[in-house]
């Protein structure tokens, strides 16, 4: 079967096709989404990539998050369709309420890119099964509102149910609490990520190809589902 | 400069002694006369704020194209030229279908008074002007000037600069691949932003900025025109900055580089369904500019209903409509038929979009106001025939007393010892014009797009332009202000000879240049002299390396006060390479290479680094420039990159063979050591800095082809040492540990930033 994965492009997203060519390197056939469509196109599975979202007005992914897309992406994301969010995918999803906690400004009030060490410590949601549990990996990461927030209860509750997907290694980068790089649903259908796994699936343009696993790992469950 | 009164063609006929303000917007009487003679009577103050800011100097060029005609008249023969100088940006043929137009820019002034705005709409307009040929933007790089680091006011202009073309490329989702920073004092007032775009499209793409065709529509889409900007190129940019004086900030424009992202998509899908048949960004001098140069350039005449116009102000008069700067705006015209889907294109995008006015077959622009005409006026006249000055320009006289004060052994004190020379290394690499630039670059998206092959520090960025036959692009600018200090001629050349070695370093092969002259005032005589020698030696060595200039941009009155600013000439040289795969980067990676120093290396240290860091000492003659021998080692680093003979390559320049192996093997986390050949002063062999050599790092197995080619070719190699280890040892003079130069190299910048 041919494993068809959404990117969403709103206005200002980025990496919509840089996603779609990881996808496709992946082995998985990409479909674009347009914000405007409600229809998702029968895709098994969405990313929500990176860029700046109607520019990061108002709050990065506030605007987005209220996308006639996002209905039906809200609905059947909850119903356990894989969805990734990168960046300012993963601000839309916690805009969205899907993805506990928000992103905000980096505690070094810089923007900030580079070639980040990750922990992958949960290796059991849709989207890391291609993953090692404690796998550390290399890929870029590109923020000025990266730094992962919530209150302690929730942080605490995300580490006791193993809802951390990936932590920073050697720098955090942004400030985020507990090195915080991505977190998953209760489900673990629903990841979103700070970095950018999408720009480290080629040798040439990347620090590596250790990003592709995400990308992988999607594939494999839809297939083997 | 609202008025009360419309200032109507009929009223300008019928008042002609009334005054205007010619003198507050930059123009001098006999320009003024001159418009009075064209016109037949006074100008209406709508058409006097179009000849002001399109007679500015930065639109007409008019004290730089008796030069600047050069670069047509020697052009060399290349059949890689598609669009040359004149449009928006020139467009360069490499292959497979694909074509590819760069551009640099200057955002000085702006960027002095607000840097994080003046920054960022620098961006913005240089690649409204990339967009504006038809071409998908992929890259951006800003060569970058500052006064001295420690200075407190470079603490303010230098992060708000990159923040500013952080946060603008960033959010349009341009990688940035390169560029350059450096310090000097005679900056101080006067920094220099400069900002270069590469864009690609397929040849019949291409796009051209002129109104044809009677009876089609002249849209105007993207932002709403404000107030901001109002008189940017006339009272900014081409003026000389004093102490006194009202504060220019409100002639600074204000980017919104998400409107810009919307434009670029908006823009790439109406050419993708070709729907138009001209087009050009609203940039400096906005609707003046975009108006007169698309009729003048087209074949007849153009009406536009002013009043049209999308406002943020509503109570903007026309002549601040026809001035503001208001970014994020571009202007096509439209075929009849074609306007509908142009606009469900505009709206899909959520771009605004108005159809201004419609092309004429008369050979007048004519502007409306709720239907009473404010211009009537020869297009060209305003875009093309604007004036032109022989302003006069003279050797300054303390030429030679500068020239004549060489850093030689005598008279500037060289290191002698092994001790002595390890110090050196190690401050050199540590000055802030060496440093490690991570502090800056690392505020800036070099990834997005997914094409990045090469960024900085590597010697020349490399963007993949197509990911099934891996063919690329690489772009590197220099600029080199103290050399062109010493001797203009022969530092426009320099600039120029530095960036094409650093394309072919990287593997590519130079096929176009780009420039942008940052100079003083051109009403001083000396100023005028050093572009005049700039320009001439730009033209000289470009006809002999057979890269073509295909358009730039020049920045004068860069100067505070009498003070002008060294002669900046940056020098951007686009090179293409079959196969990305094939790059060369500058890391010393592998234990165990050969490392090869190519060229000949003399006792050169007018304008070195190390005069400068060690002496603070500005005088002699810049390195020779021998354009033969550039294109000799072009040739054969090309050749090693294609054939594999060579691992790694960098180019010597700034800080001589020291600095180079300084970063290449930070780069790769290999040390080197490093024998001095006999007969060498080692001083001149780590510090000089000769042209037209580089390092390349060959594996053993391909050391024999390696020098039978460079023998074969006549190119000087010798091979001076080894990659190996974790230190950079010259044998019997020191050694250096990476941990501290890594140390020395990278702590500047935070030091001094935070």
């Amino acid at each position: 079967m041919t494993v068809r994965v959404g990117v969403v492009t709103f206005p200002g997203s980025l990496d919509d096709r840089d996603a779609q060519r990881a996808v496709r390197l992946a082995g998985a056939e990409p479909v674009a989404l347009w914000h405007r469509d409600k229809d998702l196109h029968q895709v098994d599975a969405v990313v929500l990539p990176g860029g700046f979202s109607y520019g990061d007005y108002l709050r990065c992914g506030a605007i987005s998050r209220f996308s006639p897309v996002m209905d039906t992406l809200i609905e059947q994301a909850r119903a356990g369709m894989p969805v990734l969010g990168i960046c300012n995918g993963f601000q839309v999803l916690c805009e969205s309420h899907l993805l506990p906690g928000a992103l905000t400004r980096n505690d070094s009030l810089h923007f900030v890119c580079r070639d980040q060490r990750l922990r992958v410590e949960n290796a059991a949601t849709a989207w890391t099964s291609d993953y090692e549990q404690g796998q550390e990996i290399t890929v870029p990461l590109k923020n000025g509102e990266g730094r992962f927030v919530a209150d302690e209860h929730t942080l605490d509750a995300l580490e006791a149910e193993g809802r951390v997907v990936a932590r920073y290694l050697d720098v955090n980068p942004n400030g985020s609490y507990r090195d915080i790089a991505g977190i998953t649903n209760a489900a673990g259908n629903v990841v979103g990520l700070m970095p950018h796994p999408e720009h480290a699936v080629e040798p040439l343009t990347g620090p590596g190809t250790e990003g592709l696993g995400f990308f992988t790992s999607i594939l494999k469950k839809l297939v083997n589902a | 400069m609202s008025q009360k009164h419309l200032d109507t063609v009929a009223h300008a006929a019928e008042t002609p002694d009334a005054e205007q303000p010619w003198a507050e917007l930059g123009l001098k009487q006999d320009e003024y006369e001159r418009i009075r003679a064209i016109l037949g009577r006074r100008p209406t103050g709508a058409e006097l704020a179009m000849y002001s800011v399109m007679w500015s100097e930065h639109c007409s060029y008019k004290s730089s194209k008796v030069h600047l005609k050069q670069f047509g008249e020697k052009a060399p023969a290349s059949d890689a030229m598609l669009v040359g100088i004149g449009e928006n940006a020139g467009v360069v043929d490499v292959g497979q279908g694909y074509a590819v137009t760069f551009k640099v820019e200057s955002h000085n002034h702006p960027s002095y008074i607000e840097p994080y705005q003046g920054a960022a709409t620098g961006i913005g307009g240089i690649v409204r002007d990339i967009l504006a040929m038809g071409a998908r933007p992929v890259a951006v790089m800003d060569p970058l000037r500052f006064g001295a680091a420690d200075h407190p006011d470079t603490r303010r202009v230098l992060p708000g600069v990159v923040a500013g073309i952080g946060g603008y490329g960033n959010c349009l989702g341009l990688p940035n691949i390169g560029g350059e920073v450096v310090f000097d004092p005679c900056y101080q007032g006067n920094p220099l932003v400069n900002a270069l775009c590469v864009g690609v499209m397929k040849h019949e793409d291409i796009h051209l900025a002129k109104a044809s065709g009677p009876g089609n529509k002249v849209v105007l889409y993207g932002a709403r025109t404000g107030g901001d900007g109002i008189g940017g190129v006339s009272v900014l940019a081409s003026e000389t900055f004093t102490d006194q004086g009202p504060t220019k900030r409100p002639a600074v424009q204000v980017g919104d580089p998400f409107q810009e992202k919307l434009l670029i998509e908006c823009t790439l899908e109406v050419f993708a369904e070709k729907l138009v048949v001209g087009i050009q960004d609203l940039g400096g001098a906005g609707l003046s500019c975009a108006t007169s140069e698309l009729a003048s350039a087209g074949s007849g005449g153009m009406r536009v209903d002013l009043d049209r116009v999308p406002l943020r102000d509503a109570t903007l008069s026309p002549e601040e409509i026809l001035m503001s700067e208001s970014q994020e705006r571009m202007c096509a015209v439209v075929e009849p038929d074609k306007v509908d889907r142009f606009l469900e294109i505009c709206e899909k995008w959520d771009v605004i979009a108005t159809v201004i006015g419609e092309v004429t077959d008369g050979d007048r622009l004519e502007i409306f106001w709720h239907g009473e005409q404010v211009v009537d006026v020869p297009p060209r006249t305003v875009a093309h025939e604007g004036p032109t000055y022989q302003r006069p320009y003279a050797r300054p006289e303390w030429q030679d007393e500068l020239q004549a004060d060489a850093p030689t052994a005598d008279r500037l004190k060289r290191p002698a010892s092994g001790d002595e020379l390890k110090a050196t290394l190690l401050a050199l690499a540590a000055h802030p014009n060496q440093a490690d630039k991570s502090w800056i670059t690392s505020q800036y998206d070099r990834y997005v797009l997914g094409n990045t092959v090469l960024a900085q520090p590597e010697d020349s960025g490399m963007i993949r332009i197509d990911e099934e036959t891996n063919l690329g692009v690489a772009v590197a600018t220099d600029g080199n202000g103290r050399y062109a200090k010493l001797d203009p001629y022969t530092g426009a050349q320099l600039a120029l000879v530095e960036a094409y070695r650093n394309v072919a370093a990287t593997g590519a092969r130079p096929l176009a240049v780009t420039d942008c002259l940052n100079f003083g005032s051109p009403e001083d005589p000396a100023v005028m002299w050093q572009f005049a020698e700039a320009c001439r030696g730009l033209a000289d060595a470009c006809q002999v390396l057979g890269t073509p200039v295909t358009g730039g941009n020049v920045s004068l009155y860069n100067q505070t006060g009498e003070t002008a600013i060294h002669p900046t000439p940056v020098v951007g040289v686009l090179g293409v390479i079959d196969d990305v795969e094939r790059r060369t980067p500058m890391a010393f990676a592998e234990e165990g290479q050969l490392v090869y120093l190519l060229g000949d290396t003399g006792d050169e240290f007018g304008g070195s680094a190390w005069a400068q860091v060690a002496h603070d000492h500005l005088g002699g003659l810049p390195p020779k420039v021998d354009l033969e021998r550039e294109r000799l080692l072009a040739e054969i680093l090309i050749a090693a990159s294609r054939d594999g003979m060579v691992d790694a390559a960098h180019d010597l320049s700034d800080g001589g063979l020291a600095q180079a192996l300084v970063e290449s093997c930070l780069k790769g986390g290999r040390g080197a050591r490093i024998v001095v050949p006999q007969g060498t002063d080692p001083f001149v062999l780590l510090f000089s800095e000769s042209a037209g050599r580089a390092i390349v790092a060959v594996p053993r197995s391909e050391e024999l082809r390696f020098t039978d080619m460079c023998g074969a070719r006549g190119l000087p190699a010798t091979r001076i040492g080894v990659v190996d280890g974790d230190t950079i040892e010259v044998q019997g003079q020191f050694s250096v540990s990476l941990d501290e130069l890594r140390t020395a190299h990278e702590a500047t910048f935070p030091a001094l930033l935070g």
